[in-house]
């Protein structure tokens, strides 16, 4: 197994930095925008957004929820994994919401699609939207596209991306791992 | 989140106290999904449920449909009053007639201690004891534990009594089982004549006070007092049954401290215990039902992922 360097730290905050000013060029007082990360990794990656957006930019009244697609998922009882589920929590009305989904890497689809099945149950939002951080082009099993991507990768299926966030695992850095 | 130990939930007494870790923690993400405007996820669609009920029940058999239908499962309902079982047909013909028409669980209530388990050795389905006989009510003693953890934090450590008839309960038994799994002291209460012989060896003490059992605990689990299961008299009357074992406001005012009641229903309003104690604070009796649901779907869950195309 061997991994190569995709992201520094350096270039991981260059790219949040854009991408949160993407953002507000699209939602500017972020008045009907809700920001939902994706549970467990896309957690991460959404505080990061809402410090920078609040921090470096003073956007105030940003409201930001976690989602757990576990009990969605279309692989249930089909993989050797186990499932393991995390917390959901969403504290707000999504109801006419202009929703911006969050997640770190964008690979078949199939967790966004589950997300966009999970997020029903909290009511019927005005759009959604998509950013994540790597997006793995040309892997994708359904047509989901994200709004707002850090970094395309080309990567074939045996390659793994891997997404290290300081808070979780000490510094801050994207892997390509080839097994 | 790792897997369940077993492949059928037939008592407390197959579980290990990981199994009811991981069952409380999933059951924590399914209390979250029922208090959500859509409280359904569809986890289980391509899932068939059978709830056979060979006898009766109202709460613990609309809490498992409900259960199973918040999790998107496929549900049919038996119940033995209007079936062939009345024609004598046997218990497994009856099952295997019903699961030849693809179903992959079964939850089931039976008025024969042992029923689910001699159906698990027989029948190709995961199974879900719903209460067999005076044996064990696995999922009663799972939502429990689940709301006294709710209310104090957690299970081990804790003093919890039960109170009333403790022969014929299956809900004291599987109790028993899983509160002494989970660390928890467990005294018995309630008179001589219903409190099972060699109790005692499963680990807990016996206590025909009321008042001492209510100042030596932190939760108190008043039992139904339970006639149809009664051939002969066991006390002498219901008003001395009352006077001596049942709960009112003036004896959990006279107590230095506020404990917890907990009752598994249905209640007998005035028997075992008062409508002021049941409709109080300190009763989490309509929390219990409420936990009932996410702890079933936690189970039904945790099962089914066992279950291989």
């Amino acid at each position: 197994m061997s991994q190569k360097l995709l992201l520094s730290a350096k270039e991981i905050d260059i790219i949040l930095h854009r991408l949160a000013c993407q953002l507000i060029e699209n939602h500017t007082h972020f008045k009907d925008t809700v920001l939902i990360g994706i549970q467990p990794r896309g957690a991460f990656l959404a505080d990061r957004i809402k410090k920078i957006l609040v921090d470096d930019y003073r956007v105030i009244g940003v409201k930001l929820g976690y989602l757990d697609i576990t009990f969605y998922r279309d692989d249930f009882r089909r993989g050797e994994k186990i499932l393991e589920a995390n917390k959901t929590h969403i504290d707000f009305v999504v109801e006419d919401k202009r929703i911006v989904f969050i997640d770190d890497v964008l690979y078949t689809g199939r967790s966004i699609r589950a997300a966009l099945t999970a997020v029903q149950s909290f009511g019927r939002p005005q759009e959604i939207e998509l950013l994540t951080l790597i997006d793995r082009r040309f892997s994708r099993h359904l047509p989901i596209q994200p709004n707002y991507r850090g970094r395309q990768v080309d990567a074939i299926n045996q390659e793994k991306v891997k997404v290290d966030w300081i808070e979780n695992d000490g510094k801050d850095a994207v892997y390509l791992i080839e097994n | 989140m790792s897997e369940l130990s077993v492949h059928h939930l037939l008592g407390i007494k197959y579980l290990n106290r990981e199994d009811i870790d991981l069952i409380f923690d999933t059951a924590d993400h399914f209390k979250e999904v029922i208090n959500r405007p859509i409280k359904k996820v569809p986890s289980l669609r391509d899932i068939t449920i059978a709830n056979l009920f060979f006898e009766n029940s109202t709460r613990t058999r609309l809490s498992f449909e409900l259960a199973e239908k918040r999790l998107s499962a496929d549900v049919i309902n038996f119940s033995a009053a209007s079936s062939s079982v009345k024609k004598g047909e046997t218990l497994i013909d009856t099952v295997n007639n019903i699961l030849s028409m693809k179903v992959d669980m079964v939850v089931m209530r039976h008025p024969n201690p042992g029923a689910g388990f001699f159906l698990s050795k027989h029948v190709e389905a995961s199974i879900v004891n719903a209460g067999d006989g005076a044996h064990e009510h696995p999922t009663q003693a799972l939502l429990d534990s689940y709301s006294i953890r709710e209310r104090l934090g957690e299970v081990g450590g804790k003093k919890v009594v039960i109170v009333g008839d403790i022969l014929h309960s299956r809900v004291a038994l599987s109790n028993i089982f899983a509160l002494k799994l989970q660390g928890a002291e467990v005294k018995v209460c309630g008179p001589k004549t219903l409190i099972p012989k060699y109790i005692e060896k499963l680990g807990v003490q016996v206590e025909t006070d009321l008042k001492k059992a209510l100042e030596w605990c932190d939760v108190a689990n008043m039992l139904r007092v339970q006639n149809e299961r009664m051939e002969i008299s066991y006390f002498p009357s219901t008003r001395e049954y009352t006077q001596q074992f049942g709960v009112n406001k003036k004896l959990l005012d006279s107590l230095n401290k506020e404990i917890v009641i907990m009752h598994p229903g249905p209640i007998n309003r005035g028997v075992e215990i008062t409508s002021d104690v049941a409709d109080s604070n300190q009763a989490i009796i309509l929390d219990q039902v409420q936990n009932g649901v996410a702890v079933r779907m936690a189970v039904i869950y945790l099962l089914a992922s066992k279950i291989k195309r």
